[in-house]
């Protein structure tokens, strides 16, 4: 498909082949993944309104538009045209870099994500560890604000967060081994493609209690209620990013939606099944949903994990720090060190339709 | 940079710069696991590690710069042998591309993963297992360690504190309300 639209436009314009057809490509693609995402990201503020906002049996927003739906715009705009301020102490370069830093991770983990068969940007064939690897590197972005802004709440903040993200990454590196043991791929697309055929085949049903476990280390690395000490207004105002405002607090806070996005959208890749359908190998309802795209699918689990951020973050109060500290060492490690040998067992016996 | 730089934030910074830079080498010489891994231990975790002990020092900068003159000589002395020592390797001949021959290219169905795990689990497995247990034994050693005097640890004991009952923690005593005559 592409190869055709280059040649077309090398009839076009005859110098347009060879390495800048392929910077150009590539522009287009990331382009097209990241205009979806910043709408989706912008909705979810959105929906994440009105869904707490549900819960605790208010309206949400509603005066923005029909049912309050061009609030994000109303939202954005208002960002934008926000003054930056910079604290008169604080280290100026690094103090604009940490944004970026939080942000451009956030995009870049999306390079690898499989949304249908074939259908990717980049397929690495260490996609899963690339996930790790750059969802590291976004850390720096808290902890060089907390630095950079020269504030006690902000240091505070970064200081909670570093040692929570290291803890809850070595936790779900070992969820992810767990995974990779079945799918024997540190590739993305065979992990899902692994799991076709139905429900049953996904990864949840032998890996359930991986599952769960993921489920609260990606509340904690993007720092969503309950375990959002890093913000937590109560304490420390508002964690690392107090000093921040107008386009650099805009960055962090679409950082934050989009590590939450991507979370989600791990584990609907990693544990049910990616993009295929629920009913695949079920005699009537296969043929009934035939019509349905794989996109759909995908986008429909996500959005049910989505909805659970939102529903966990209206219905638990926040955790204590150390509590969640030892939640990680004294409850998940030893949790997931077990499953693994669990996990290597039932792979050496064959137990299920999963190995 | 990382050396030159005054502020320490920024050296580390600017080491993580340098982390990432070799690797991208690697993933020019089509060692994509050794690049990702490289960034996944190193940038992800042992310098976050640092940034982490970096804001917990107070680094005056006039102190640093005291001590600077003390150790001129002995440092100047130290460099100048480590350098030496760089130019007659390098000048061995041993790092000539003649030597080593350009790395050969593989095609797209190479997996830089398989060929590692091979050659790590099957010839050098038993280094392999012998340096993980070297790692776990520092880390045993380091817990121990800190763990010698428990005295001085204010720990919290948290299942104690999630399995409080209220009879645990409050005392009901029932108070005879007085008449209104006593309390004239």
């Amino acid at each position: 498909m592409w190869q055709s639209l280059v040649d077309t436009i090398h009839n076009l314009i005859p110098w347009f082949d060879g390495g800048l057809a392929d910077v150009v490509i590539i522009l287009i693609k990331g382009l097209a993944l990241i205009f979806p995402l910043i709408i989706a990201m912008a909705y979810m503020t959105y929906a994440e309104r009105k869904v707490i906002g549900f819960m605790q049996l208010r309206i949400g927003p509603n005066r923005v538009g029909p049912l309050g739906l061009l609030q994000p715009f109303a939202d954005v705009f208002k960002m934008m045209f926000k003054e930056i301020i910079f604290p008169s102490k604080s280290n100026i370069y690094l103090f604009l870099l940490a944004p970026i830093l939080a942000f451009v991770p956030a995009v870049a983990v999306w390079a690898v994500v499989p949304f249908g068969e074939g259908f990717y940007i980049a397929n690495l064939d260490v996609s899963l560890l690339y996930v790790m690897a750059i969802g590291s590197v976004g850390v720096y972005g808290i902890v060089l604000a907390g630095w950079a802004s020269n504030s006690k709440y902000p240091l505070l903040g970064a200081l909670r967060s570093t040692a929570l993200l290291i803890s809850y990454e070595l936790v779900i590196g070992f969820v992810l081994v767990t995974v990779v043991m079945i799918a024997s791929s540190v590739n993305l697309n065979t992990v899902v493609e692994k799991q076709a055929g139905g429900i049953f085949n996904w990864y949840w049903i032998p890996l359930f209690p991986m599952m769960i476990v993921f489920w609260i280390g990606a509340l904690v690395e993007t720092n969503r209620a309950p375990f959002d000490v890093v913000e937590g207004e109560s304490e420390i105002v508002g964690g690392t990013h107090v000093e921040y405002s107008g386009m650099p607090f805009a960055l962090f806070f679409m950082a934050e939606y989009f590590n939450m996005i991507f979370m989600a959208m791990l584990a609907v890749l990693l544990f049910f099944g990616g993009w295929h359908s629920p009913f695949e190998g079920i005699p009537l309802l296969e043929g009934w949903f035939e019509f349905v795209p794989d996109l759909f699918w995908l986008l429909f689990k996500m959005s049910f994990f989505l909805f659970l951020y939102f529903w966990i973050r209206a219905s638990f109060p926040r955790f204590r720090y150390d509590q969640i500290m030892r939640l990680c060492w004294k409850i998940f490690l030893p949790l997931t060190i077990v499953w693994i040998f669990v996990v290597a067992l039932m792979t050496q016996l064959h137990i299920g339709p999963w190995f | 940079m990382m050396i030159t730089s005054r502020n320490t934030a920024k050296a580390a910074l600017f080491l993580i710069l340098t982390f990432f830079s070799a690797a991208s080498l690697w993933l020019l010489l089509e060692a994509e696991f050794l690049a990702i891994t490289l960034i996944l231990i190193y940038v992800g975790a042992v310098m976050v590690l640092f940034m982490f002990v970096i804001k917990m020092l107070d680094t005056d900068q006039s102190t640093l710069r005291a001590q600077f003159t003390r150790y001129l000589p002995l440092g100047i002395f130290v460099s100048i042998i480590v350098i030496a020592q760089i130019v007659l390797v390098l000048n061995a001949g041993q790092f000539d591309i003649a030597m080593t021959g350009i790395p050969e290219k593989h095609d797209a169905s190479y997996s830089n993963i398989t060929a590692i795990a091979e050659q790590l689990y099957t010839l050098y497995v038993y280094p392999f297992e012998l340096a993980a247990i070297l790692l776990l034994i520092a880390i045993i050693a380091a817990i121990t360690l800190v763990h010698r005097n428990e005295s001085r640890s204010k720990k919290q004991n948290i299942s104690e504190q999630i399995n409080v009952q209220a009879k645990d923690r409050m005392r009901i005593v029932s108070i005879k309300p007085k008449s209104a005559k006593e309390s004239k």
